[in-house]
């Protein structure tokens, strides 16, 4: 831009293409209604009948469609067979015992493995992979869901866990290695990964539902869907992060095809693989609540139950169950991930190579054949569960009976001076100068490919009939990113200095985006019902965690040499705060409020069920209609907020990085 | 530089008019440019020019070394040899076979047996021991699991790290891999032996004693050798002769002794300026032609002057210069001696 401007002898600053790009916006905006009303509101026969195609596509896919060999209707029975049999394995391992017969008339010829059996092995593996702390802190975990009452439920969850994880650690290393080998595959692959990462996964239950049918099955699709992605990124990442050294060693060495990619490249990058098999874990926890909307059972179900009787204390020890798994499972696969191969054993009978298994394998049998004597061996005793749902429905309450003037003036002030004013003045904006206002952004800060990209994007959401619902979720997402921002930066700022604090926000923020987004709703209903303010409170709530996690990070990577010089040079801690820290740390931080943005959207279309009317709300109609293209056009339009959204930052983010001399942005 | 001198010798390796041009059509560029296109031309049409118009000759059981600044297309250069990268031109003879023929099939077979490399930064793989690492070319050649122990034991033994064998690579010290690194090359008794900066990455206390261990090693196996280095001092002490690189080409191969003595350009003077003339000349340029009474004393026709000046200490005018066993080939008077070394 510089340079063409002194190519042209006129030395305009930089900021004068976009004061001619606003100017325009608003003389459209302010005197354009009446020459050009299409502008604003797109019109009704230009329109793209998208949902109405997709869902035709739908029932021409169910009923009709056919590979030759075999129809789609098949190819899906087939998927459902692949993920059905492992299922039920699992499944009469850990909760319902193997049965013999169908539904009523089923008998049991074994139990399922006691609740001591299960206990007990988990605890061994993690004494194998991380020793006594972590074999302590898994018992704590299982022990924690077994005290409250929700061993049956979660062994459900865990079942349908377990099965999700290998299919999806599987499914996206093996894309990713393809990606890896193939650039073009690469290139295809890509955006296909952006949607399945951005498009809320409300949008696909509905297809998924009609594909594949209520059950678990069709919960276990929704969540490879969801969590597989990462890893195919990670895969593709850490393979082609291995040194250059150690592939032309392979080469070297005269290793084939095969060789190179079993015996060197994938060792050689275990430990981010296994940053990709942690990643798997955490999503498909993440899923199990939504992925009980069609079916999942289990801690997901109860929790989705508890939040439609607005019973928020079994909600919440349901979904402190969720997080106990999760915490179990994700320390667990750290500390496989970290555990470094040592010398295996080789003397011995197969006891002595391997006390683990053996311990477990002992427990289990030991724990069966008690568990027929006694009862409470097999199935944890209820006289000794506990619960606190009582407790915090009459914490909630007395909150309600006490300071209902105080929020209630709170809420009101917020809605009446900021949300309601917002809105409308979002709504008022003619779509396509919107359109044009984000192409121009996305041309200066990353090219013509940024600015068509970022306008068609924003043309189609206005074509496919969603503007203003879009316009509203955009309004809900911005107030709530900037409430996250707010109260995320400066907490990072504090925390990035002082060791610890930052462990303790460390912990909040890992327990924040741990604990499933629906736990937020329900404390938020409770204080101040329905509506879009509570909608704003959960998804600030959800969003502040990368807020502050990026702030800190970014702080905490900038260079000590440049604070020393700094400080050489007389700085005061405000001047280098400001000056060195906040300012190399801008890519970093931009990049926080990327992910903000993203966690917003995701939590926002939960919200949809406290009564939004926004994309979301959208979404969960058609969920609830099951019509499959009314719910993946909204998500779509999700979809393109958040990549547009996406796009513009990190190319804003890149820029920045070019601007301060820091090296190439990544990718 | 006229005909290379080895040419004649047993050559293992021959680059001829080697060139590697990095960028998209980098043949069709090179085609249309001719033969000789000068450096600007080539990187104006959006290509990097990494090695530029490489020609030597690498003969059976000497040490070649290829010596350069980073950046001087000198890693390029030894990946071209073992064709880890596509050459955009020329020719590469290995065993007088060129190699640019070779299926990939041919290829791995020539790698997997007849050639090994060291790595700069070690190249171990992080969850092999010791002993698991040496024999993992020998695994990846399908050789039984007895009998690739048993020779990665050895190779173990002849680095000097035996008791370490099952130790993991993160619990040794840089010079301790790089013994891996070695012994790992050698396992499938190659028969050249690529080294990239082998040393590079280690302490110059530690590199010394390695250098020390690669004479050692070397006085042993007999290998061809091409050894890639930044560190003049060392491509002198260790080479039997050196090319020097600067952006991709070679601007000088010869003798340590040729390089030290008659640079050929500026570039060259520089590095070679600070290098004390005694350590790489030999005896024989000193020499005179034997004349008058026959000296007492002798030295070997291979040492150079900064290892005969001692001999001088009980008094001696004159040595007798022989080679082996056999007869005297000159004289090697103390005055000359003396102009050289006080000469610098």
């Amino acid at each position: 831009m510089q340079a063409s401007a002194i190519r042209n002898g006129i030395a305009l600053p930089r900021w004068s293409g976009w004061a001619i790009a606003l100017f325009c916006f608003v003389l459209l905006w302010k005197f354009g209604a009446e020459q050009l009303p299409w502008a604003f509101e797109y019109p009704r026969k230009a329109m793209i009948p998208a949902a109405r195609w997709i869902g035709d596509f739908t029932k021409w896919l169910l009923n009709e469609a056919t590979f030759g060999l075999f129809t789609f209707q098949e190819f899906t029975r087939f998927i459902a067979a692949v993920i059905d049999f492992p299922y039920r394995i699992a499944l009469s391992l850990l909760s319902t015992g193997f049965l013999q017969g169908e539904g009523s008339a089923a008998v049991q010829i074994t139990p399922p493995l006691s609740w001591i059996a299960v206990i007990v092995t988990f605890t061994l593996l993690g004494l194998h992979a991380g020793g006594m702390r972590l074999a302590a802190l898994v018992a704590a975990c299982l022990g924690f869901v077994a005290l409250f009452g929700q061993w049956q439920s979660a062994m459900v969850t865990l079942a349908s866990i377990l099965v999700a994880v290998p299919l999806g650690v599987a499914g996206g290393a093996a894309l990713g290695v393809l990606a890896w080998r193939s650039p073009a595959f690469e290139r295809a692959i890509r955006p296909v990964l952006d949607l399945m990462q951005t498009i809320p996964v409300f949008a696909y239950l509905v297809p998924i539902l009609f594909l594949f049918g209520f059950g678990p099955t069709a919960a276990v699709v929704a969540t490879l869907i969801y969590a597989m992605p990462p890893m195919t990124r990670v895969t593709q990442l850490a393979l082609s992060r291995v040194p250059g050294e150690l592939t032309d060693l392979g080469r070297m060495v005269g290793c084939s095809r095969r060789q190179m990619l079993w015996r060197v490249m994938v060792p050689a990058s275990m430990p981010s693989l296994m940053v990709g098999v942690n990643q798997v874990i955490m999503l498909s926890l993440n899923m199990v609540i939504i992925a009980s909307m069609i079916g999942a059972g289990g801690l997901g179900f109860d929790v989705l139950a508890a939040l439609r009787r607005l019973d928020f204390g079994a909600g919440l020890e349901a979904g402190l169950a969720i997080v106990a798994l999760a915490v179990a499972l994700d320390r667990l696969s750290q500390a496989f991930a970290a555990r470094r191969t040592g010398a295996a054993p080789t003397a011995g009978n197969p006891v002595q190579r391997h006390p683990y298994l053996a311990g477990a394998l002992a427990t289990i049998v030991i724990a069966g054949l008690a568990g027929l004597a006694v009862p409470a061996v097999q199935t944890y005793p209820e006289a000794l569960e506990l619960s606190t749902g009582t407790f915090w429905s009459e914490v909630v309450a007395w909150i309600n009976v006490n300071f209902f003037d105080a929020i209630e003036a709170v809420k009101n002030a917020v809605l009446l001076n900021l949300l309601i004013p917002f809105k409308r003045f979002l709504l008022d904006l003619p779509w396509l100068g919107v359109a044009g206002l984000l192409a121009f952004a996305g041309w200066r800060l990353g090219g013509w490919q940024l600015a068509v990209l970022a306008g068609v994007l924003a043309f189609l959401i206005a074509a496919t009939g969603q503007w203003e619902k879009a316009m509203i979720t955009v309004y809900l997402c911005g107030i709530s990113v900037l409430f996250a921002m707010l109260i995320g930066v400066p907490v990072g700022i504090l925390a990035a200095e002082r060791e610890r604090l930052w462990t303790v926000v460390r912990v909040v923020i890992d327990t924040l985006q741990t604990l499933p987004s629906f736990v937020y709703l329900m404390p938020a209903v409770m204080l101040f019902r329905v509506g879009d303010f509570t909608a704003m409170v959960a998804v600030v709530a959800y969003a502040v965690a990368p807020a502050i996690r990026y702030t800190v990070l970014g702080l905490q990577h900038v260079d000590p040499k440049l604070i020393e010089a700094g400080r050489a040079m007389g700085c005061t801690p405000n001047q280098i705060l400001l000056r060195i820290k906040l300012k190399l740390a801008l890519p970093e931080i931009m990049l926080g409020l990327n992910q903000t943005v993203m966690f917003a959207l995701s939590m926002l279309v939960i919200t949809a069920l406290v009564g939004t009317r926004d994309l979301g709300q959208e979404v969960y109609i058609a969920l609830t209609k099951a019509d499959p293209g009314r719910g993946l056009v909204a998500g779509l339009a999700v979809a393109f907020i958040a990549i547009i959204t996406d796009r513009l930052n990190q190319a804003g983010a890149r820029a920045a990085r070019a601007r301060l001399g820091l090296g190439d942005a990544q990718a | 530089m006229t005909a290379d001198p080895a040419e004649s010798r047993d050559a293992k390796l021959v680059c001829r008019n080697v060139w590697k041009l990095f960028g998209a059509r980098g043949r069709e560029v090179l085609e249309t440019l001719g033969p000789d296109p000068a450096p600007g031309a080539i990187t104006a049409q959006g290509l990097v020019p990494a090695v530029r118009d490489v020609s030597l000759t690498v003969a059976e059981g000497e040490i070649f070394v290829i010596m350069g600044l980073s950046g001087s297309g000198k890693s390029t250069l030894v990946r071209l040899m073992s064709r880890l990268i596509e050459p955009t031109a020329g020719e590469i003879l290995f065993n007088g076979r060129d190699l640019l023929a070779a299926s990939d099939a041919e290829m791995m077979m020539i790698r997997r047996h007849k050639m090994g490399m060291v790595f700069q930064h070690f190249a171990l793989l992080p969850h092999l021991s010791v002993l698991d690492n040496v024999a993992f070319p020998l695994d990846v050649q399908g050789m039984g699991r007895e009998e690739r122990i048993a020779r990665a034991r050895k190779m173990i033994e002849l680095v000097g790290l035996g008791g370490r064998e099952d130790a993991f690579p993160r619990q040794l010290s840089g010079g301790q891999q790089q013994r891996v690194g070695i012994a790992r090359s050698l396992a499938v008794e190659p028969e050249l032996w690529f080294l990239d900066e082998p040393f590079s990455a280690l302490d110059p206390l530690i590199r010394r004693e390695m250098q020390d261990e690669f004479i050692r090693l070397q006085s042993v196996l007999k290998k061809t050798i091409v050894f890639i280095t930044h560190d003049f001092d060392e491509a002198i002490r260790l080479a039997d002769r050196i090319a020097i690189m600067k952006d991709g080409a070679i601007v000088q191969q010869g003798t340590p002794e040729e390089i030290v003595m008659s640079p050929a350009d500026d570039y060259v003077r520089e590095f070679s300026r600070a290098v004390p003339k005694a350590k790489v000349v030999r005896v024989t340029s000193a020499m005179r032609p034997a004349d008058g009474p026959e000296p007492q004393a002798g030295v070997d026709a291979r040492a150079t002057i900064a290892e005969a000046a001692p001999l001088f200490l009980d008094g001696a005018e004159r040595l007798k210069v022989t080679e082996g066993q056999g007869g005297t080939l000159g004289h090697l008077h103390l005055a000359d001696v003396i102009r050289l070394m006080l000469g610098g």
